[in-house]
This record gives structure tokens, sequence and C-alpha cells, in this order.
């Protein structure tokens, strides 16, 4: 039995669950540009961005441009996502990407055969302008 | 023992209380006041060991990811709407009395933030408090990413190999083939398993559980009781509750569970060493999962579960038993959270009454069980032993 009318199943875009605390990190994606946020009590990277440091406990945190250079730390290849709108992209990449500057995010990396893919390659931001509002921040190999 | 005297409230935190409160999330306000309430009672993030959240949603992996605190001597979630408060704090004492954790958190809160409906008290939004980092790159289903990343790291840092995890999935397979509860039975092979397709590379479908419909009980009561009653007591040796975070992938090393802290302090609570073990009956969503935890346990040293696999029989026949009636990886996953891994601790009641039928372990006085929560994210291990164990 088909469904013929039903519309393609659309990729989830970010929902921030608190928009003007991510907002300097989703503003500075559509600028192509990666920032994390950092306390400036300690010093010390801070990702996913929260409220309060999860090592001083300081409120007085701020926001720093990185390098957008890493390597990849861990990674799994998708043969069967979990949300049926990535169908059509599988097999792909979802990792752990090691910043330079020691913090870990999660991504896709792209621009390679995902079974070329290894653990600590030298990766780099790349952007994807997904709709006029987000842009995902990717990562892809570069010379190390 | 009475609770009587045992127990104290050292610290307390309080925000305002706001109709309206802009820009701040549950999770954020919930950081604030522990932050507070350790304040006051002068000590460190550091020093609190046990942490207890509300609901059903807001998970203390997610709250000690978010707040920085490390629970790792003990965890729960209370869920008893107006008395959660009052029931928490006294698991609280019964714990610290009990000597299972030092300084035990209990921190709730909620957000109301009438421009930011996302951000308001809806513990089913929270839950995840950084999904917006996470979602929009495609994750695998169920918890099957950070497993799949985990076993990827763990072959490139210690050289482990698929055809020895696989061993893992063949070995309960073989006990479950004396198990009349098991929904597969079918012996296979590590070819077959390495044949499966790949659900996420590197984990294939037969290194990862098939949800199943059942039910699970068991029931507790005092040593006293238990010698009058109609079956030989299998008493509590030692118990460990180690949470790490929601995101596994966010710890220095990906590799090393939360099991790392749960299993040496279960044992030394029982007065006992891995090597003493008869058999383990270890919680198996992924193969990769049950190797990690053994290796964290002590079985090997980390990193060696490869090669552990590879010179130990893990049958029920064998010289280390592991998940004596298939596991969950064939027995199937009870659906909802808490029976999944019940199925461990009843196999491990029934080994040690020497009750399992045709998969019965030949020595069966002790066991160690594990029980695994997020991705890897909420660890608890037990030491179970009969009257000859105690
Ligand atoms: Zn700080």
């Amino acid at each position: 039995m088909t469904t013929p009318n039903r519309p393609a199943p659309s990729k989830p875009l970010p929902r921030p669950a608190n928009k003007a605390l991510s907002k300097p990190f989703w503003d500075a994606a559509k600028r192509h540009e990666l920032v994390m946020q950092r306390c400036n009590a300690c010093s010390g990277w801070i990702f996913y961005p929260r409220e309060q440091c999860p090592v001083c406990f300081s409120q007085d945190l701020g926001w720093a441009p990185v390098s957008g250079r890493g390597r990849v730390y861990a990674f799994t290849i998708v043969h069967q996502p979990g949300n049926p709108a990535f169908a059509g992209d599988s097999p792909y990449v979802f990792a752990t990407i090691q910043l330079d500057e020691g913090v870990r995010v999660v991504s896709n990396v792209v621009g390679i055969d995902p079974h070329q893919v290894k653990v600590d390659m030298p990766v780099v931001a790349t952007y994807d302008d997904v709709s006029p509002e987000w842009t995902l921040v990717k990562f892809q190999p570069t010379a190390s | 023992m009475s609770l009587r005297g045992k127990a104290a409230i050292v610290g307390i935190g309080e925000t305002p209380h706001k109709r309206d409160w802009p820009g701040r999330t549950m999770y954020g306000l919930c950081a604030e006041v522990a932050a507070q309430a350790i304040k006051d009672a002068g000590l460190k993030r550091e020093d609190i060991d046990g942490l207890i959240t509300f609901g059903s949603n807001v998970y203390p992996s997610t709250m000690a990811e978010y707040t920085g605190i490390r629970p790792i001597h003990f965890a729960s979630q209370v869920g008893l709407m107006g008395s959660t408060s009052g029931v928490a704090l006294t698991v609280a004492a019964g714990m610290v009395a009990a000597g299972v954790a030092n300084y035990i958190l209990f921190v709730a809160g909620g957000a109301r933030d009438k421009d930011n409906p996302e951000a308001s008290d809806r513990p089913s939004q929270v839950a995840g408090a950084m999904s917006e980092f996470i979602t929009p790159f495609g994750p695998a289903a169920g918890a099957n990413t950070n497993y799949g990343m985990m076993y990827s790291r763990h072959m490139y840092q210690y050289g482990s190999k698929p055809e020895q995890f696989a061993k893992f999935a063949v070995n309960q397979r073989f006990n479950a083939a004396k198990n009349p509860l098991a929904a597969m039975r079918d012996p296979i092979t590590v070819d077959d398993v390495l044949n499966s397709r790949y659900v996420n590379e590197p984990l294939h479908l037969l290194e990862c559980v098939m949800p199943v419909a059942g039910a699970i009980a068991f029931i507790v009561t005092t040593p006293e009781r238990a010698r009058t009653l109609r079956q030989p007591p299998v008493y509590l040796l030692g118990t460990g509750i180690a949470q790490g975070v929601e995101q596994s992938w966010l710890t220095p090393d990906f590799c090393t569970t939360p099991t790392a802290i749960s299993a040496p302090r279960a044992l030394e609570m029982a007065g006992y060493g891995i090597k003493d073990m008869q058999f383990a009956e270890f919680y198996d969503c992924y193969t990769i999962l049950v190797g990690a935890c053994l290796e964290d346990a002590g079985v090997c040293p980390k990193g060696e579960i490869g090669n552990w696999i590879d010179a130990t029989d893990t049958t029920y026949k064998g010289s280390f038993p592991v998940n004596t009636d298939g596991g969950q990886l064939s027995a199937g996953q009870l659906n909802g959270t808490g029976a999944s891994g019940c199925q461990q601790l009843v196999e491990s009641v029934r080994q040690l009454r020497g009750e399992a039928g045709e998969c019965q372990v030949a020595k069966h006085d002790l066991c160690i069980a594990n029980f695994n929560g997020g991705s890897p994210s909420n660890e608890c291990t037990v030491v179970l032993g009969t009257a000859a164990a105690l």
C-alpha cells in the first residue's frame, strides 16, 4: 500500500533548548565561522553551551573562535538512520570530532568515501547551509 | 539498623521564584542551586558522589553532564510528585548510612519562559540537553550511534577486531539454545555475525539487541525473613552505582565505562576479587558493551578483551560463563526501561539457586552482574551469592 501524496520527510533543523544561549554558535555558523563557549573564570572550553560552567560553576561565560581543525576521535557509518529523512544519504559517517583546542563535538564527515574514514584522521570544518536560517558545521578531510 | 540519627542535611540552595524567567532552562537553574548547595556546605564539586534527580525523564547522567558533578557512587531518580523530596531524603539517608556514597545531592527545578516554550518545563523536551547539536546530523536509531562510535574507537585504541566481539554473540547464542524463554535459539557462527547486515558500522545486526515483549520481577526482603522462606536466599554482597554522562563521547576515554568504578566498589564491599567470581551476567545491548564492561570489571587488563575472548570459553560449560541464558542478545531485550537489565538479575538468581536447567553452570555460589543504561551512561554492578558465599 502506498500513500502517494505524503511529502518526503524532511531532516530536522536544530531546535535549541535555550535559543538565546546557543545563538552565538548558530549565528557564527551562518557566517561560516566556528565559535565555542568559553568560561571567563577558568578559561575552559564548554560544549554544548550551558548557563553555568561545569568545571568551576561560574556564570561568567563568553564565546571565542576556534580553529575548526581537529581529528576524528571515533565514528560510525550509519546504514539505518534513526530518522527516515536521512535514508537517501545512507551510508554516511556520524563522528566525534576532537578539535585542536581539545573540545569535542559530533557531526558528519563529508567529502570522502565513508569507508576511507579512519580514527585520528585530520579534518577541518566545512559549512552546510541547510536552510536560509540554519547552517550546520560539518567536517572534511584535510592535510595534517 | 535504624536510620535514626544516621544522616543530616548539610547544604541548601534555592533560586528566586519567578512567574516567567526568560533565558533560563531547567538544567541551567538546577546547576545554579547545585552550586549554591555545595558552597553552602563548604564542599567542593568533586566531593559530591551521589545524585538524585526527579521525575522520570530528568536523568542523573544528563544532570551530571550539564552541571559537571560526577555521581560515581550513587544515582537515582525519585518520581513521586509532591513527596519526591522526602522520599529522596530517605533514600539518600539509607545510602550514606550504608556507606554507598558520602555526599548525595538532590536537585529539582523547572523553567518558565513565555517567549521560548521549548525551554519551559517539559521533561520530554529537556531530557536531551544538547539535541540541537546531534539530531541534525542523522544519528542511527536508538543508542546505536554512540555504541558504534565506541566500537570504532576501541578497535583503533586497542587493536580489537569484530571477529572477537562477534564471539560474545556466538557464545551467548550457544547458551540460549538451552533457554526455553529465549526468542532466538538457533546456533550462529562468527561468520553469521560478520555476514549479518550493518546497522551502523562496525555494529552488525547480530551484535545488537532486538526489542521483545515480556515482563520480569523480583522480591527483596531482610536476610532473617529470607531464611524462613521456600527458596534458598540469594544475598546481595556488594553494590556499586556509578554515573557517567548522557553523551559518552564527551568523556575523556570513550572506551572506559562507569563500570570501571562500580565493579571494583561492588567487589570491595563483597570482600571478593573478580577472580573469585564463578560467572558473570553482564548487560548486553551490544557486543561492544559486554566486552568493554568486562574489561572495566577487571577480567583482563583494559583493552585486552579481544585476546581474552579468544582464550576464554564464555558458554555455560566454559571456564568463565557470561550471560548464561543467552543474554539480551539472544533472549531479546524486554521493552521498557528497567525491564531489560532485570534479565541479568533474574538469571543470576536462577543460576545461584541451581535452577538454571540445561544451561546451569557447574559452580554457582558467587557471581557478578552488571547493569547499564544510556550510551553507556549509568552503571550498577552487584555481587550476589548463596549462603556459602556470605
Ligand atoms: Zn569555569
